[in-house]
């Protein structure tokens, strides 16, 4: 019978800030309740539940890493399917941005190149090209003669012999006009373009700056297109997370009925889950680090030798601190909100009985 | 403590479950809940912890209506209650210690209050020394104690018990029994829904008697 007293009448006096109850027994038994200052119990007490809810916190935040490891397999097979997903959004991130890279190294220039008709001598190019020079619009005129041209072509190319194997010359006389920088606006060199392309002189008219634009359009899309698809992987990361945690769920569902019926709130049910949510997540970002990591290594060395060819001085980008910190933010998230989305949804389904 | 007022329950398939079902428990009172099977016994209990809602009446606990409880307002709720069930629901993979233990995490206990708190509880069910071993190394008897020291570790007004004795022996009964008396006596309210007449009427407590859904007695 002592014990009876003791345990209900330990209460009243570590519990202020709970609802009470009335229990004429138990108080008459306690008269002596209010014996020490209350603002001191309830600091107490307050601090006490803070430590409460650290402590759950903690619990919830390892123990959901021992039911991962509890379980190796299905663990290891969601996180390596979270991975790919996730490893591939980022290849394609890390694509576009070398892509870009290596766009960026081309100056963006205006010049123009005509291309003159081959029956044109060069006496009458020299000509057209002291016309143009007088053009307002133009700032450089460069005239390369058809020696010039095939010089150049010999020294550069490395089809030295082959072209002395020719008869005859078969490049055409080529001016260059560089048109003044005020030109920005692209109708007005289209205009310019236009009246060069009319002349009788020229064959042909080619600015530089349109491929330039199109590579940019090339690029563009390269960069929508892996956006898009790496939206559709997050969605797959979400539906393989949510999954995840909707079977766990279903696997504790006697412990989240007695939680429940013992008056676990909704939040208190869902913290470990959110923190498996997290792990999963986490972990698929650090394995889908590695495949990148794999992948890079393993296509480095030939796309360095390509672009040695080329006499670039291309260096691959890899994903920077920032970005790995971002790619484990973004997979850990993504796998928390799924678990949230599902846990809101499951729990309000889920009845005691 | 407890009060039913023309309490209805109505279920779209059996229809009516519990028919103007009125009665007021005091504060530490202890009575019991009896009738013919599928009478409303689980029926009434699971209106009082809001696992079901009535259709009709009002349910008022330690001056709440229940009924108009919000969804998130129902876990505090439960909290006032220690409930029992014939089959102890208990945590199979957790030891005796954290199955009790679980109310006062929930209710956001420290780590200081709750080994000191589930260890009360368990030595006044007779178990103290046991908190280590799981739910399956304890006989029936065992684990409906481990089952009472849970629902009164929080220390909650009332006890709600659905059969707690439907799985023993009547000697083990007798004494699971004398462990809610002990409960009463310091304060608790108490209700028992059970079908055993003979240990009933050993007792002397009110009887609420259920029969197709009405009070006949009580």
């Amino acid at each position: 019978m002592k014990i009876f007293r003791s345990l209900y009448d330990a209460r009243d006096k570590k519990t202020p800030a709970r609802p009470q109850r009335h229990h004429p027994k138990s108080k008459t038994a306690t008269p002596a309740r209010a014996d020490g200052p209350k603002t001191r119990v309830l600091r107490g007490d307050f601090r006490d539940k803070l430590h409460a809810h650290l402590d759950l916190h903690a619990h919830a935040f390892f123990s959901s890493l021992g039911r991962l490891v509890d379980s190796p397999y299905t663990t290891i097979m969601t996180i390596t399917v979270l991975a790919i997903a996730i490893s591939l959004a980022s290849v394609f991130y890390i694509a576009v941005a070398n892509l870009q890279q290596l766009a960026g190294n081309l100056e963006a220039s205006n010049q123009i190149s005509l291309f003159l008709r081959d029956d044109i001598s060069e006496a009458s190019a020299r000509k057209f090209a002291e016309n143009i020079r007088g053009n307002p619009a133009v700032q450089e005129v460069k005239l390369i003669t058809k020696n010039q041209a095939l010089e150049e072509f010999q020294t550069f190319s490395g089809f030295g012999e082959a072209i002395k194997a020719l008869e005859k010359n078969p490049l055409p006389i080529v001016i260059q006009v560089l048109p003044k920088n005020t030109l920005e606006d692209g109708l007005e060199l289209e205009k310019l373009l236009n009246t060069f392309k009319q002349a009788v002189e020229v064959d042909f008219a080619q600015m530089d700056m349109q491929w330039i634009k199109r590579l940019q359009s090339i690029m563009e899309l390269a960069r929508r297109g892996s956006t898009v698809l790496s939206l559709l992987l997050g969605v797959a990361v979400l539906f393989v997370t949510g999954n995840t945690i909707r079977l766990e769920l279903h696997k504790r569902r006697e412990e989240v009925v007695i939680a429940k019926l013992v008056g676990a709130t909704n939040s208190f049910i869902q913290r470990p889950f959110l923190y498996s949510g997290f792990w999963i997540g986490f972990f698929a970002g650090v394995a889908a680090w590695f495949i990148v990591a794999v992948m890079m290594l393993i296509v480095k060395q030939p796309i360095e030798e390509l672009s040695g060819l080329y006499e670039g001085d291309f260096h691959m980008l890899f994903l920077s601190y920032s970005e790995t910190a971002a790619l484990l933010f973004i997979s850990s998230l993504l796998s928390v909100l799924s678990a949230w989305a599902v846990l809101n949804y499951q729990l309000h389904k889920l009845k005691p009985e | 403590m407890l009060k039913f007022d023309k309490v209805s329950k109505r279920y779209p398939e059996t229809g009516d479950v519990l028919r103007n079902v009125s009665f007021h428990l005091q504060h530490g009172e202890m009575a019991f809940l009896t009738g013919h099977s599928g009478a409303g016994k689980s029926t009434l209990l699971k209106l009082i912890a809001v696992i079901e809602r009535c259709s009709r009446g009002q349910i008022l606990l330690d001056g709440h209506n229940v009924n108009q409880a919000k969804e998130s307002q129902i876990p505090y709720l439960r909290r006032k209650i220690g409930l029992i069930f014939q089959d102890y629901k208990l945590l199979q993979d957790r030891t005796v210690f954290d199955n009790v233990a679980l109310p006062l995490l929930i209710a956001g206990y420290g780590h200081h209050e709750v080994p000191r708190r589930v260890r009360a509880a368990l030595d006044k069910v007779g178990l103290l020394g046991k908190e280590r071993k799981y739910p399956l190394a304890l006989s029936g008897g065992e684990q409906q104690r481990v089952g009472i020291a849970r629902a009164v570790v929080n220390k909650p007004p009332m006890i709600l018990a659905d059969e707690p004795t439907g799985n023993l022996d009547p000697e083990l009964s007798a004494e699971i029994m004398h462990l809610f008396e002990q409960f009463q006596q310091v304060g608790v309210t108490v209700l028992i829904a059970s079908h055993d007449i003979s240990l009933i009427n050993q007792m002397n407590y009110r009887v609420l008697k259920l029969d197709h859904g009405q009070l006949v007695a009580g």
